[in-house]
């Protein structure tokens, strides 16, 4: 039973990684005023620009450099659609998600032509686990042993960078000059403005890390949890990690917990498949899987606490012309 | 800045074309970069649309979906809503259409079935948009993320609901069994043969009827009813409809059925019409692309259908070239709607801006 558990911890941490980041950049993102439902087409484009970087230059992490840029570079348009042009950030959103939709597989059919897939990467060109110091020596200590070498060890470094992200996006959010002013843009961009700082600028930079992380998040998709691109291969992680976003109510750890929620859930319906549990029978792995969507349209009812985004979410800012 | 000096026809014909072109540009650099020659793409692309009776009846068979669902993102649009949940809305709508057929096409006739199945369609769709919008008005959750959410739902009951009921006994395949005949959709190649049309064996139905009854049907109620008069000014400012004594709430729930209604008959088309059988994924990014339909429309019932043979000709051409050259994928549509979505939606204001001025500079001069 406990090794069941640890096991499935374990699961919940891959599955999660990828959440965390995304959400992080989402929240980057909103706390700054922008709406991003983009986040799906960026952590898309980045799982296929990571995998061919890794494909034709043999290096995981020159991957993970061409995910990061074609992540950024995506973002940048968002900004320059929201930012500059004060277009609809939702409009704007679905146009890049529906653009690298189309985009990832006209390139790798025509690059690769392996149908809509990047060849298979192996060695140097995948991020592999990483064994921490002495968790081999620890492994037949009874419970620390099996929490220290099979449920913290043995991950990936994309896994472990993403749980830093936590603590780094609440100290630069909550802690440093950027951060503070981050939020007023969020909230009150006329204020921000007042004090002489550029609002579009405080936005881009946002905008800037939004992109990084899911780039990350996509390289980790393709060169690390999977051994290549795969055609539509995000599957919903970009919407998943807004849901987690509003379900963490835009706070960095609230967030997290979220993404592990949400995380635990996918580990637990792949479990349950074909299981039969005493007095209710199979439980349909459906049923597990929409949990998270169905919560957040709960807590966005108002059902279980409420989430009140950033006041300034989704409005252009127009500076006063004397 | 006075609205009233710019000529209509710039925002109506200026504007979105200028748009579309620069989508297209885009989109031939694109096919540019993976050296293929853009001008030989585009005429394959247009022969394969319009240049033979089956491809033009394929291409009003997919604008027929896409009609569907510009016209229930567009009527959202008129309230100030954004539906994105029309891929779902759609979904569910087939399903109501489904299970009309599976349980009625032994015993009725056609006449029956298909009125009973265009309800079907409706109530169902509409049935999936009324809990988004009712959280929308009533407890103030953001319908976009709401709608979102309600797509993923959508999605799961569906792989539930056919793979373990509705699936075919003994079949691996997920769909529902084969309809009776008397739960198919008239073809138009049949109504047509007699006059001399030979289509060949496109799916076109009579759903495109129906599809453009339904423009007639949302003009008329958009432009030329009361409610219609407080749905745009819902729209275009909430808090002056607020104190005209409108009741937003209601209206936006009412909005948001009519949107879910017009997606859902999506399901009549696909089940109905073509497929003949309920099965997975049959909504195939219809919901989606009735955005960038009903954004190149301007939301507005004759720009909504030329819009939509513009993008089932994209469809249907976009097969026709991957046929012809193979480097070339089907999903290059998929760019071009995406682009025409950023360029005459998220980027609407770069031309329209410099163009107005320019003509209201014309104007004073």
């Amino acid at each position: 039973m406990f090794e069941t558990l640890i096991l499935m911890l374990d699961a919940t941490m891959r599955v999660s990684a990828p959440l965390i980041l995304a959400a992080l950049a989402g929240l980057y993102a909103e706390r700054s005023g922008i709406v991003d439902i983009g986040l799906e087409g960026k952590i898309l484009g980045s799982a296929f620009a990571a995998a061919a970087g890794a494909a034709v230059y043999g290096s995981a992490w020159i991957g993970l450099g061409f995910g990061v840029l074609a992540s950024v570079f995506l973002a940048m348009i968002h900004g320059f659609a929201c930012i500059t042009h004060r277009g609809d950030h939702i409009v704007s959103g679905v146009a890049i998600n529906t653009i690298v939709a189309g985009l990832t597989v006209t390139l790798s059919m025509n690059w690769f032509s392996m149908g809509g897939q990047t060849p298979t990467l192996s060695g140097d060109a995948r991020f592999l686990s990483v064994t921490l110091p002495f968790a081999d020596a620890l492994a037949d200590v009874p419970v620390i042993g099996l929490i220290y070498s099979e449920l913290l060890s043995g991950h990936n470094i994309l896994v472990y960078l993403a749980f830093l992200m936590v603590p780094a996006t609440y100290w630069a959010i909550y802690k440093t000059r950027f951060g503070l002013r981050l939020r007023a843009v969020g909230e009150n961009p006329h204020a921000v403005d007042t004090a002489g700082i550029s609002v579009a600028f405080v936005r881009y930079r946002a905008l800037i890390i939004c992109g990084i992380l899911c780039g990350i998040a996509g390289a980790y998709l393709s060169t690390a949890h999977n051994a290549g691109f795969l055609k539509d291969m995000s599957a919903g992680k970009g919407y998943m990690a807004l849901a987690a976003l509003i379900f963490g109510k835009w706070r960095p750890v609230p967030v997290l917990f979220a993404c592990l929620l949400f995380g635990f859930l996918d580990a637990l319906a792949i479990r349950m498949q074909g299981v039969e549990i005493a007095g209710i029978g199979e439980v349909p792995v459906q049923a597990i899987e929409v949990l998270p969507y169905v919560l957040t349209v709960l807590l966005l009812a108002g059902f279980i606490g409420k989430a009140v985004g950033p006041k300034a979410i989704g409005r252009p800012y127009v500076k006063e012309r004397a | 800045m006075s609205q009233a000096k710019v000529p209509a026809w710039v925002n109506l014909a200026l504007i979105p074309f200028l748009n579309i072109l620069l989508a297209f540009v885009v989109s031939g650099l694109v096919i540019l970069a993976i050296g293929e020659d853009p001008i030989e793409a585009a005429s394959f692309l247009i022969y394969g649309a319009f240049g033979y009776n089956e491809g033009i009846a394929y291409t009003l068979y997919y604008a027929t979906n896409l009609i569907f669902t510009g016209l229930a993102v567009s009527v959202a649009f008129k309230g100030g809503l954004f539906n994105i949940g029309g891929e779902g809305q759609a979904y569910i709508g087939g399903l109501g259409v489904g299970l009309v057929c599976l349980s009625l096409d032994h015993t009725m006739p056609l006449y029956i079935i298909a009125p009973l199945a265009i309800l079907g369609a409706a109530a169902f769709g509409a049935a999936w948009a009324y809990v988004p919008a009712y959280l929308q008005a009533r407890r103030g959750s953001h319908i976009v993320i709401t709608t979102i959410m309600f797509n993923f739902i959508a999605s799961s009951l569906m792989v539930y609901l056919i793979v373990n009921w509705l699936k075919e006994e003994g079949r691996m395949a997920a769909n529902s069994r084969t309809f009776e005949e008397s739960a198919w959709l008239p073809h138009l190649s049949d109504i047509l043969a007699p006059l001399g049309i030979d289509i060949g064996y496109a799916p076109l139905n009579l759903a495109f009827v129906l599809a453009l009854v339904c423009c007639v049907l949302v003009w008329a109620l958009l432009w030329h009813t009361r409610w219609g008069y407080q749905l745009r000014t819902l729209g275009t400012n909430p808090t002056a409809a607020k104190y005209a004594g409108i009741d937003t709430a209601k209206v936006t729930i009412w909005a948001m059925l009519i949107s879910g209604g017009l997606a859902g008959f999506v399901g009549v088309n696909e089940i109905m019409g073509a497929n003949h059988s309920l099965l997975l994924n049959f909504t195939a990014g219809y919901g989606f692309a009735g955005i960038a339909v009903s954004l190149m429309g301007r939301n507005h019932p004759i720009g909504i259908i030329m819009a939509a043979i513009l993008f089932g000709a994209l469809y249907q051409g976009g097969s026709e070239l991957a046929f012809e050259i193979p480097t070339i994928t089907p999903e290059i549509v998929i760019v071009i709607q995406g682009l025409v979505i950023l360029f005459s939606g998220a980027l609407e204001h770069m031309f329209k801006d410099r163009i107005e001025g320019f003509f209201i500079r014309r104007a004073v001069a």
